[in-house]
């Protein structure tokens, strides 16, 4: 079979279509991936051992086990109890809640970075616990962990295809819908890896920028 | 109880796929980590090249996109898989390019002295690679290659999409057939965590195998 550019541009559009979603999807996810993630990372230093061994075994339970299945997990089990969610709501709690885990770990690294003496300055200053996380150490902690946190981000971006597989009209979505009803295989998926591809390759240079503008505030 | 006994097999049968398409995976992405790892480090121009675009490429797009232009554009390329030869191939080249990149960082994170020592004894390439370089940058490996394993093991879930009857087929086929969710979904997330754990056991186990008679070399 030959590579037909006819056929390409006719079903641009729609794989245009589906790629927005793939955006808004990483977006989205990003957000909850980074908020979950730094409560997880906080709840995992809590000084009360219940709430820190939980955090840390469910974390482990989730980084250990596939996304796929966590995503079918949301999409099917949870509407049996009661919660109904729309595809793509349930894509994003999904893909973020799994990211999460990995963010915490980030997280917990930058946060173990900042010197000791930050905490016990923040105490003998009279600040309360709140005070001190919020106004001393996110602060110092945060800028140095953006271009981890930015890899992690590109990681999910390439996790999104399998949104498909519970019916979010993603790029991957639109391209095997358009394959199955043209009987065309390779120019839709091969446009679907050009598509991840140039966004993966882009999003390196990205990276590389991120990392000339934060990776060095320790020095 | 009958009924579950068998729905349970069914799901062990899923379970021995998955084992299968983890093993032969690794194995092959074992491979090409090797060869594409020390291929970046090649004094030929060309080598690097072609590791540097086998790396770049399968890093860039995700294994979901690849697993399914494995299995349904090289077909009209005259190549026809099974499913579980498009999901070990992709798998294992997916693995391969991220354990490249770790087998590269260790191998140069052993000392340049080591290097020159070698020449000074006039050890071949091949020698210095095999008895020297190597046997010091494996045990800096094992924990990263740990990390991939469980990856692998978590992107195995994905073939399921391509209709190789894997753990997470099989409980798509108990939900179609029983109408319950929680429990073959909570069953195929325990089995793949006890799998994540078995992985990173044994991968401890050997890390402390292989850095035996290393005491005092490394710090």
């Amino acid at each position: 079979m030959e590579w037909d550019w006819d056929f390409v541009w006719q079903i641009m559009p729609t794989l245009l279509e589906g790629f927005k979603i793939t955006i808004l999807a990483t977006i989205l996810g990003a957000l909850v991936a980074a908020v979950i993630g730094l409560a997880l990372a906080i709840a995992r230093r809590s000084p009360i051992a219940a709430v820190s061994r939980t955090v840390g075994f469910v974390s482990e339970f989730i980084r250990g086990t596939p996304l796929l299945v966590q995503l079918y997990f949301i999409f099917y089990v949870l509407p049996d109890i009661g919660i109904r969610l729309s595809p793509l709501v349930a894509g994003v709690i999904g893909i973020g809640v799994h990211y999460a885990t990995y963010t915490a770990e980030v997280y917990r690294a930058g946060i173990e970075n900042v010197p000791r003496g930050q905490w016990e300055a923040a105490n003998a200053t009279n600040l309360t616990t709140r005070q001190a996380w919020i106004h001393v150490i996110l602060p110092q902690a945060i800028p140095p962990m953006i271009p981890a946190l930015a890899n992690y981000f590109i990681a999910m971006f390439k996790e999104t295809p399998l949104l498909s597989a519970i019916t979010v009209l993603e790029l991957m979505n639109q391209a095997k819908s358009i394959a199955n009803s043209n009987y065309r295989y390779i120019e839709p998926m091969t446009l679907v890896g050009v598509f991840f591809l140039a966004v993966s390759l882009l999003s390196v240079v990205g990276l590389r920028w991120l990392e000339e503008r934060y990776a060095r505030m320790d020095d | 109880m009958s009924v579950w006994s068998g729905y349970l097999t069914l799901i062990l049968e899923g379970a021995l796929v998955t084992l299968k398409l983890t093993v032969m995976g690794s194995a092959l992405a074992l491979v090409m980590a090797f060869l594409a790892g020390l291929g970046r480090l090649s004094r030929f121009f060309a080598v690097r090249a072609l590791a540097t675009t086998y790396i770049e490429f399968f890093r860039g797009t995700s294994i979901f996109v690849q697993l399914f232009w494995v299995y349904f554009v090289l077909p009209f390329a005259g190549i026809t898989l099974t499913p579980l030869q498009a999901g070990v191939l992709a798998l294992g080249l997916n693995v391969g390019a991220y354990g490249a990149e770790v087998v590269r960082g260790a191998v140069k994170a052993v000392g340049r002295q080591q290097t020159e020592a070698c020449v000074a004894l006039n050890l071949s390439r091949y020698q210095r690679m095999r008895h020297v370089i190597l046997p010091q940058a494996l045990p800096l490996m094992l924990p990263t290659f740990c990390n991939n394993a469980i990856e692998l093991l978590k992107g195995t879930a994905v073939v399921s999409l391509i209709s190789l009857t894997d753990l997470t087929f099989q409980a798509q086929v108990v939900r179609a057939q029983t109408g319950n969710t929680l429990i073959p979904f909570t069953t195929i997330l325990f089995l793949y965590f006890v799998m994540a754990w078995a992985i990173s056991t044994a991968m401890r186990w050997l890390e402390r195998r292989m850095t035996r008679g290393l005491d005092g070399v490394r710090t």
